[in-house]
């Protein structure tokens, strides 16, 4: 019953906010709902939480299950930590219709919890869509110069991908003996090896676009580009997780077989893409493009990791999902900080950061270190754990993958000497007073970088079930 | 049989109340009470309380299902009128004339429902389609009207003529007008395959094809629908294309098993064909209302799903998908006639406007496109899954969801339209009364969206 929780305070929330016009009180409204979730998080990793089962359509013999594993929580406590940081931070920029704008975003919550909770394919499918499309309305009313086409391009792509998922679900659905969503059957339906290929892919094209790994990315750097900072924020520290999420929920334990059969070949093009998208995020000149390439290398190394298949690459995964997220998300937030008091986000246009904001200077190198991967950064361990797994698997590939922690340091220390350091610009000579609500936000999220940086053993035992579950037969 | 005899003698009532009334409110509100009547009578027959009973020599049979689909068509003309009543009547002088259409049609839908011989079947599709032929051509001072009134009649009745003598082959092949009659061999006393049936089913496979507007013979669609007064195409878009489907899938039930392996030819072929024409076409066009008239065609090829499928749920994804369809393009379209013009351009900026209309607008678009949380979803789940459970092969589904990915494109291009460019929108004044109504639409499609069952619990009790 509890976990319905996190559905139902986002919506209920949303749609008060829908009525109150007034900029300050929907701020409140909309930071209150975000910490109230996230508090809600917070409870069900201290305490064990039960499932909640209700029945939803019996003509399809599909439940409306919610359940929370160490992979649901962890991803729960992110959205739930990204979303009221993303409110505060950004409490001083003044979109039209704030209100609408806030309640769409509440709405994005809960459709992301409900799909790292759902237990049954036909809810998650649901949420899934759910999901995207407060995004698409965010990203095309409140975007920039060319939203509209490169929002409506990012839709039909990811609803293609997940119109493929819905078929997997149904072919799924058609072989199980008890004609049942539940993962549980889902995994013993009898597919033979053609089917559970085809099925496979048709999964893994929605997972892929949704990360996206290479090739089918091309989406991912204009719709980031041009979405409002806040949704970007979202789309880049939580919507990939989804896909990720999909592989390690539903894509390799219900085909285990096809997953082994094809894992070369998923993981030579994270690779490709791990590479290709460094190499782009070298020559960018924009900070939010050089951002989305280096979110593209990351989560393609997570997605190799998964496919590698072996226990230290998955629990890599596993902790990488939270640290990037939080990562990201204070990169972003540092951006749009910079952003909003410049105008500007071209790297040639900025410079100087450190003598004009020190603070934020500061926060700025945290992150990029972060981003870097950098020992005593929590992406360290994780990141550390993953590249073990892909020398296990395959230490050529792990060679080559290994030259993008170069090229993320070569992009990210550029941008950082780029922003921070050097004479002050005329653009950032325009930046007052220091944003102490986003600063604040900044350092909470740099402790916890730092912290589980150090001392990743809770973020261990959060995941530890989920693990288990997938290596312990 | 009380759904055929009240909704003709309802035809012939409201053809006098033109001539004795003439107030058209007062016209307006028998129509509506006539509808009333018509629902508790099949109401009436489907619970067993009181039914009229005939003689009907085997060529009428009632059995739940069909009487269901006519509650269904029923309910569904009651909210059409509910909600169009005002705009029906601004055309032509007599609005009591076009409500005695309505009831005639739905005298030769609740045929279509329930009959068990091919001979009921042409006069069902008759009864059907002359009135239609008139209300295409009601606005009679509008020659685009009347060029689609005599398009669609010319059209119409060539396509009758190719159903009669497809019922002509098969009577010469079995010796029977019965449905479900088999070709005997005289020697063996065993069913046999016989090259008349085959001609006759193929004949009257085009013929009904004609009249759900699937393509390759779907050409009269775009310019009837665009022709006929907006009111109009609402509901022939809707229940008459409803209805049509469920005599098209009343026929092949039992008898594509004579047709053997050229059924799955001749079936895929159409679907692939309606998809590709209806949505690739509907992508170019520049008036909403022929984007409709397209998008109608590829919402029959996803019907057509249903004459595929062998699972259980043939008939509950066909109903579910007439209500979905149905009631998203009521709702579209009663937006739609308030406009001043048809363009794209002209509702720009309606959502600054209109919020509440944008939305729902926003809402039957997403119903029409399939986005969960509508009807529609279900509706395209159910037929992917007949698909999938009838054991076809995989790319049908393919280009199934391809086609519905092309969908999305057109259907939001008026919601961008709408929500994204600035613009002065070209929308007539409408009332709180007119809004609340289509609220009760779009209540009604999220409540299927989320429990898409209870329209079928009645089935089942």
């Amino acid at each position: 019953m509890f976990l319905l929780l996190f559905l139902l305070i986002p919506i209920l929330s949303a749609l008060l906010l829908l009525f109150i016009k007034k900029e300050q009180t929907a701020n409140t409204i909309a930071i209150g709902a975000g910490l109230l979730t996230l508090l809600g998080a917070v409870h069900i990793i201290i305490n064990k939480t039960g499932s909640f089962d209700a029945a939803w359509l019996p003509m399809l013999n599909s439940r409306f299950l919610l359940q929370a594993d160490g992979l649901a929580k962890i991803l729960i406590l992110l959205t739930a930590i990204s979303f009221p940081a993303i409110f505060i931070a950004t409490s001083n920029n003044q979109p039209k219709q704030k209100n609408v704008f806030l309640s769409l975003m509440l709405l994005t919550q809960a459709g992301l919890m409900g799909v790292f909770l759902a237990g049954d394919a036909l809810l998650f499918y649901f949420f899934w869509e759910l999901a995207l499309i407060p995004v698409y309305f965010l990203c095309s009313i409140w975007g920039g110069e060319k939203r509209i086409a490169v929002t409506f391009k990012f839709f039909i792509y990811t609803f293609l991908g997940s119109l493929f998922m819905l078929i997997g679900i149904i072919l799924l659905y058609s072989n199980t003996s008890d004609h049942s969503f539940l993962i549980d059957s889902l995994k013993h339906a009898n597919l033979n090896t053609a089917q559970s290929a085809t099925a496979f892919a048709l999964f893994l094209v929605a997972f892929a676009i949704k990360m996206p790994i290479f090739p089918f990315h091309t989406w991912q750097p204009d719709a980031y580009e041009q979405s409002p900072t806040a949704v970007t924020m979202v789309l880049s520290a939580v919507m990939v997780k989804m896909g990720l999420y999909g592989i390690i929920r539903w894509l390799l334990p219900l085909f285990p077989a096809a997953a082994i059969a094809h894992e070369n070949i998923v993981v030579i093009l994270s690779v490709i893409g791990i590479l290709y998208a460094s190499f782009i995020a070298i020559r960018q000149d924009d900070v939010k493009r050089l951002i989305a390439y280096s979110s593209i290398a990351h989560i393609g190394l997570m997605n190799a990791a998964l496919f590698t298949q072996n226990q230290i690459g998955t629990q890599g995964a596993l902790i990488q999902l939270f640290s990037h997220g939080v990562n990201v998300l204070g990169l972003w937030i540092v951006a749009d900080v910079i952003e909003q008091q410049t105008g500007t986000r071209s790297m040639k246009a900025l410079g100087g950061l450190a003598k004009k904001q020190p603070t934020l200077a500061i926060l700025l190198v945290g992150f990029a270190f972060a981003n870097i991967a950098l020992p005593l950064t929590n992406a360290f361990v994780g990141e550390f754990l993953m590249f073990n797994s892909l020398f296990q698997f395959n230490p050529w590939i792990a060679a080559i993958a290994g030259v993008s922690v170069v090229l993320a340091a070569i992009y990210t220390l550029n941008m950082v000497q780029k922003v921070a350091y050097g004479e002050v610009s005329a653009a950032t000579n325009l930046m007052q007073a220091p944003n102490k609500k986003a600063q604040g936000v900044l350092i909470v999220l740099l402790v916890i970088v730092f912290f589980t940086g150090v001392y990743p053993q809770p973020l261990f035992d959060i995941t530890a079930d989920t693990l288990q579950q997938l290596f312990v037969k | 049989m009380n759904a055929i005899i009240i909704s003709a003698l309802l035809g012939v009532i409201m053809m006098f109340c033109s001539w004795g009334i003439a107030s058209a409110k007062t016209q307006r509100n028998i129509g509506l009470l006539g509808m009333l009547v018509l629902i508790g009578a099949n109401f009436a027959e489907l619970s067993g309380l009181w039914t009229l009973q005939f003689d009907t020599k085997g060529m009428l049979s009632f059995n739940v299902i069909g009487l269901y689909a006519n509650m269904i068509l029923f309910v569904l003309t009651f909210v059409y009128l509910w909600i169009n009543g005002e705009e029906i009547g601004k055309i032509g002088d007599h609005s009591a004339d076009y409500y005695a259409i309505f009831f005639f049609i739905l005298c030769g839908a609740s045929v279509l429902t329930s009959f068990d011989n091919l001979l009921m079947l042409f006069i069902g599709i008759e009864i059907l389609s002359i009135p239609l032929y008139i209300l295409t051509g009601a606005d009679k001072k509008n020659l685009f009207s009347n060029e689609a009134s005599l398009k669609y009649f010319l059209m119409g009745s060539f396509s009758t003529g190719i159903l009669l003598l497809g019922i002509t082959f098969i009577y010469g092949a079995t010796g029977s007008f019965h449905l479900t009659a088999p070709v005997i061999n005289p020697s063996t006393k065993m069913p046999v395959e016989h090259f008349l049936m085959s001609a006759g089913l193929i004949l009257l496979f085009v013929s009904m094809n004609f009249k759900v507007s699937a393509a390759p013979f779907h050409f009269w669609t775009p310019d009837v629908y665009d022709g006929a007064p907006t009111v109009f195409t609402s509901f022939m878009a809707t229940i008459v294309k409803s209805a049509g489907f469920i005599a098209f899938i009343k026929v092949f039930e039992v008898q594509r098993v004579a047709l053997g392996y050229t059924w799955f030819i001749i079936l895929p072929f159409v679907i692939v064909a309606t998809l590709l024409v209806g949505n690739i076409t509907a992508v170019f066009q520049r008036s909403v209302k022929r984007m409709l008239a397209y998008s109608s065609i590829a919402q029959a090829g996803f019907m057509l799903f249903a004459l595929y499928g062998r699972s259980i749920f043939n008939n509950e994804a066909i109903l579910l998908y007439i209500v979905a369809y149905s009631l998203a393009t009521i709702g579209v379209f009663a937006i739609l006639v308030k406009m001043k013009d048809y363009s794209f351009e002209s509702f720009n900026g309606l959502a600054k406007k209109h919020p509440a209309l944008a939305f729902l607008t926003t809402l039957f678009l997403f119903s029409l496109a399939g986005i969960p949380l509508t009807a529609g979803f279900f509706a395209k789940y159910l037929m992917l899954n007949a698909l999938l459970t009838a054991g076809s092969g995989l790319w049908l589904l393919i280009v199934a969801i391809l086609f519905a990915a092309v969908s999305v494109f057109y259907y939001f291009r008026l919601v961008q339209a709408m929500y994204f460019t600035a613009g002065e929108p070209a929308i007539n004044e409408i009332d709180k009364k007119y809004e609340l109504k289509l609220w009760v639409i779009a209540i009604v499609i999220i409540v299927l969206g989320l429990f898409p069952n209870l329209l079928f619990s009645y089935l089942y009790f």
